[in-house]
Parts: C-alpha cells; sequence; structure tokens
C-alpha cells in the first residue's frame, strides 16, 4: 500500500504552479485562460503550505492558506473587473490584441 | 508572545479608519466631493507623517509580532508618504481637467499607502503579503483607472497579470521557506539562519529555493532587469499622475521590503544572494542606461530611468553593509524629489488643452517656459549625478559602500553605466537650450504645480547643505536595521 507523504503533495504542488506559469506565458488566445492560470498557482501554494503544516504539526501554515484564499479571491475580482473594462474599450480580449503599446 | 502595543500602529491605525470614513464620505458627497477627498487625504498623511516623525528613532514590536516599527521602517515611510501626498496635489489639476475626478481615486491611493506602510514594517512573511497585496491591488485599479482609455485599461491589465504572476513566484518562495524553517516569523527565521552559520550547516536547498522564489517575486515589484518588462508600457499607458505616483512610493516601499527581507531573515545568507542582487542590480542599470536611449515618449524614457536608478540602488544591497543600506536610503531619498519634480514638468506638458508626452515637445523649453527648463534641467543634471547637485552624493555614497565591501566590477561597470545613461538625461537639456522652440506648453500651470516644482528644484539643488544631518539620520535608520 503507498504511503502519501509530503513528498508526494510537494511534487502535485510543483506540477501544478508550473502549469500556471506555463499557460500564462504559453497561451495565446484569450485573458480568461490567464487569469485562470494564477488561479492555479495561487491553489498551488495552497496545498504547499497546508502539506507543510500537517507536517510540521503548526496551524500558522493553514492560516497562511486562509489568507491567501481571500486574496485571491480579492485579486480575481480585480482582475476580472479590469477584464471588462478593457473589453468594452477594445471589443476583444484576445492575448494577441493586447498590443497598443509594445512591450 | 509580544502584545498589541497598538500605539505603535497609530499612523497604520488613522490610515486604515480614514480610508473607510473617505469612502463613506465620498458616497454621501458623490463625484462632487472628490476635491474634499483628495484634500482630506493630503491631511491625513501629513497627521501621519508628523505622527511617524515625533515617534522617530522608536524600536517597537506590535500585533504579536507580525509588525515592527523601527528607524528603517519609519525612514521610508516618511519619503513613501511624501510621495504619496505630492502626487496627490500635483494630481488634482489633472484628474479634474481629464474626466477622471472620482472620489474613489484619492481613496485608492490612500489604501496603497496603507499597504506600503504594512509592508515596510512587515516583521513576518504573513504581514508581508497582506501589505504588498494591498498595495498590489490598490495599484491595479488607479492604472486602469482611466476606464474609457484603451490605453489605461491595458496598461492596468498588463499590470495586473504580471503582479498576480509575481505574487504567486513570492507566494510560492514563502511557503518553501515556511515548509523548510518551520516558521515565518524574521525574528525566528534570523535566529535560525544565524544558528545554521554558526554550526557550519549549509541552510537546506528548499530554503534557498523559497529564497530565489522570493526575490524574484520582490525584483518584479521594483521592476529590476530581468522582470522589468512591464514597467515601460504601464508607465506608458497609465495617466501620468498615477504614473508619477508608479515611480515615486511604491518603488521606496518595495525596495525597503526588499532590503529588510533580505538583511533581517536572511543577513546571514549574503553568499546565498549576493550573487543574485549583484546580477540584477547590474542588468537593471546597464539595461536603464541603454535601452533608454532611443525612446521618444517622456513616460517611457522616465520608465527606463528608474529600472536604471532602482540598479543603483540595489548596488546598496548588494554590499550586504550598513553603509549599503545607509546609501540606498540617501539614494531613495534623492530619487523620490527628483522624480517629483521630473513628473511635475511632465504634468504642465500641455498644449491647447491636449498632453503631450514626446520628448520632442521639450524643444527650445528655454525660450518659452525659462523657469521650467531651468527646473528641468536641474533635474536630468541631478539624475545623470553632476555635482553638485543631490544626484551625484547618492551614487557617491553607493559606490562607496560598494568598494569598501569589495564589490569592485559591480561599481566601476555602475559608473561606466551612469556615463552611457547620462547620455539621454542631457540630451533632454540640449533639446531644451538649443533647439529651435516647438508650440509654447499651455499656462499657466497653477499654484501648487509652481510649488511643487520650486520645492523640489531647491531639494536638488541645495541637498548639499543639509548633506550632514541627512547622512546621520540615514546612519541611523540603516543602523536600526542591523543591530534588530
Amino acid at each position: 500500500m503507498l504511503e502519501i507523504g509530503l513528498g508526494h503533495y510537494l511534487t502535485v504542488a510543483a506540477i501544478l504552479f508550473t502549469l500556471g506559469i506555463f499557460g500564462i506565458f504559453l497561451n495565446r488566445k484569450n485573458v480568461i485562460i490567464i487569469l485562470m492560470s494564477i488561479e492555479l498557482m495561487l491553489l498551488a501554494v495552497n496545498i504547499n503550505l497546508v502539506a507543510f503544516s500537517t507536517h510540521l504539526q503548526d496551524l500558522v501554515g493553514q492560516i497562511f492558506a486562509m489568507f491567501v484564499l481571500t486574496v485571491a479571491a480579492a485579486e480575481a475580482a480585480i482582475g476580472l473587473a479590469i477584464l471588462v473594462v478593457y473589453f468594452r474599450n477594445r471589443g476583444s480580449i484576445e492575448v494577441e490584441d493586447i498590443n497598443m503599446m509594445k512591450g | 508572545m509580544p502584545e498589541l502595543n497598538l500605539s505603535a500602529v497609530l499612523p497604520e491605525l488613522l490610515l486604515a479608519v480614514a480610508g473607510m470614513l473617505l469612502l463613506i464620505l465620498g458616497v454621501f458627497r458623490g463625484n462632487s466631493g472628490t476635491r474634499l477627498v483628495l484634500w482630506l487625504t493630503v491631511a491625513i498623511f501629513a497627521v501621519a507623517f508628523v505622527i511617524i516623525l515625533g515617534s522617530i528613532g522608536r524600536n517597537e514590536v506590535a500585533l504579536g509580532g507580525l509588525f515592527v516599527a523601527d528607524a528603517f521602517g519609519d525612514f521610508m515611510k516618511l519619503l513613501a508618504l511624501i510621495g504619496s501626498a505630492v502626487t496627490l496635489i500635483m494630481s488634482l489639476r489633472f484628474i479634474e481637467r481629464e474626466d477622471m475626478a472620482r472620489f474613489e481615486f484619492p481613496v485608492l491611493i490612500l489604501f496603497a499607502t496603507l499597504g506600503m506602510l504594512l509592508m515596510i514594517s512587515a516583521n513576518d512573511l504573513l504581514s508581508l503579503y497582506m501589505g504588498l497585496e494591498l498595495q498590489s491591488l490598490s495599484l491595479y485599479v488607479v492604472a486602469a483607472f482611466r476606464r474609457d482609455h484603451l490605453r489605461s485599461s491595458e496598461a492596468g491589465l498588463k499590470y495586473f497579470v504580471l503582479g498576480a504572476l509575481s505574487s504567486g513566484m513570492l507566494l510560492y518562495g514563502m511557503s518553501m521557506i515556511y515548509g523548510f524553517a518551520g516558521t515565518t516569523s524574521f525574528e525566528a527565521l534570523a535566529g535560525l539562519m544565524a544558528q545554521k552559520v554558526a554550526a557550519g550547516d549549509a541552510p537546506p536547498i528548499g530554503l534557498v529555493v523559497g529564497l530565489v522564489f522570493l526575490s524574484a517575486g520582490l525584483a518584479f515589484k521594483i521592476s529590476a532587469v530581468p522582470f522589468h518588462m512591464w514597467t515601460p508600457d504601464v508607465y506608458e499607458g497609465a495617466p501620468t499622475p498615477v504614473t508619477a505616483f508608479f515611480a515615486t512610493a511604491p518603488k521606496v516601499a518595495a525596495m525597503a521590503l526588499i532590503v529588510r527581507v533580505m538583511i533581517e531573515p536572511f543577513g546571514d545568507l549574503l553568499a546565498q544572494w549576493q550573487q543574485i542582487i549583484w546580477f540584477i542590480s547590474l542588468a537593471s542599470m546597464v539595461l536603464g542606461a541603454v535601452a533608454a536611449i532611443a525612446q521618444t515618449n517622456i513616460k517611457r524614457l522616465m520608465a527606463y530611468s528608474s529600472i536604471g536608478h532602482i540598479g543603483y540602488a540595489l548596488v546598496g544591497l548588494a554590499a550586504g553593509t550598513e553603509e549599503g543600506v545607509r546609501g540606498i536610503l540617501l539614494y531613495l531619498t534623492i530619487y523620490i524629489f527628483m522624480n517629483l519634480g521630473t513628473f511635475a514638468c511632465i504634468l504642465c506638458m500641455r498644449q491647447k488643452d491636449v498632453m503631450v508626452e514626446g520628448i520632442d515637445d521639450l524643444k527650445g523649453l528655454s525660450k518659452t517656459h525659462p523657469l521650467m527648463a531651468f527646473a528641468l534641467a536641474a533635474f536630468m543634471f541631478s539624475m545623470a549625478g553632476i555635482p553638485p547637485l543631490a544626484g551625484f552624493f547618492g551614487k557617491l555614497y553607493i559606490f562607496l559602500a560598494a568598494i569598501e565591501a569589495g564589490l569592485y566590477y559591480l561599481a566601476v561597470l555602475g559608473v561606466v553605466a551612469s556615463v552611457v545613461g547620462a547620455f539621454y538625461y542631457l540630451r533632454i537639456v540640449k533639446l531644451m537650450y538649443f533647439d529651435e522652440p516647438a508650440e509654447a506648453f499651455d499656462r499657466p500651470i497653477g499654484r501648487e504645480m509652481s510649488l511643487i516644482l520650486t520645492g523640489s528644484t531647491v531639494v536638488v539643488l541645495l541637498l548639499i547643505i543639509v548633506l550632514g544631518p541627512l547622512l546621520d539620520g540615514t546612519a541611523m535608520a540603516a543602523a536600526s536595521l542591523f543591530e534588530g
């Protein structure tokens, strides 16, 4: 019987985090996907924090995860709001269309 | 367990309560109350400034160990408050003219400033993150504040995506540090590192990985190379007073944060992070000097200039010594005044009621607006680091600290980058004094603008007189970071 330990959780979190980063840089389609990738990164961090918290028998990690959840919600709200404003001005949310300024 | 000690958090409490009250006031008065809310916000900043000034020299821990009020933090807070208050005053005319006079604007700046004060005083990874996010979330919104303009909303979107990415990396680093050190408190981390070093053990590899992620996240926030790509676009796209704000207060606060994190909990790991800081410092100086040469938009130019300045300030951090931190404090003090003055000039660049941002629009300014041309020339000479202007002393003490710490290559390359960078600052002076006049800018520029311009010009020109007391102050602030 396979024992699921700290290492497994950390691996899952690392994979999710990497997926999140690649999702931001490789995706050429839609800004909504970028927002989802950002959520993915923050959730990977939460898995990390909670896994460490149980491993260390220390509550701080879980409290930290609660704060991260709250901030992630606020961040998503602001991100979507800015996206709506952008869509009204540009009429598109394709990543390739975000090119008014070079950079 | 230290207790609540609310008296140490008084300025932050004041800002938080005032922010909520002003929001209520704004809702009742509507957008016609913008002017009132703005001036009240400035007044609140002034009160917070006085409170901090009155309690300077303290060294207290508050909020159960999450918050530390020391001379270093107080010094940086004073700078951040000056930056926020002056940009608010500068923005008043702009927001009224450009149809963005909504009462949320000063309130958002207030909350961003509150976030800055909290992150400057953070004594725990948790409070660091919360302060940073309070600041960043407010900044995303102000960047996109001109909601009917494509450029502004694009700037907001870009800033949001890259800012959120950097927060993610920062958090991942924090989670690794927490996991491998078992604590998030700066004091406990510092104790642990000191123990490891004393025992001759290498720090756990997971912790070093966490530190790398953490520094990458922080480098994003100060826009150091290679994490600078958002800066030019955001600076160009955001409304000009917002750009002025971005270039001053948040830069100072993020710089304070990175200095505190590197020196306080991880000071004993200098060998691990020195190379990272060395590299990003050099890369920022070089890119700031080279990439700015080809710019035609003055806001974009200022973005590259600020990347370069952050590079110079980071030289002091790479030294990792008390002299280095003193150099950073002095550099940031000068930087904030130079930038406020320059942006006051940029905000005066209007032709027939339209804002212009091209560098060519400054042609022949000495003939049409001799005083403004003189002020802008003083800021440009100061940024290029020409004695006896303020900017020279900032660079001098930074490079002295680097040489004392044995970072000869960094100091020499930094001076070379500074010479290259002088080209584009001096080009602006040449345009203003030796080219045929372009169309004159609108007059009058407004009483508060003249006041800000005069004030910052005086600071830049005459800093040499108060250099002694300023050096004492920065030395005291730097010492408070190292004694704990």
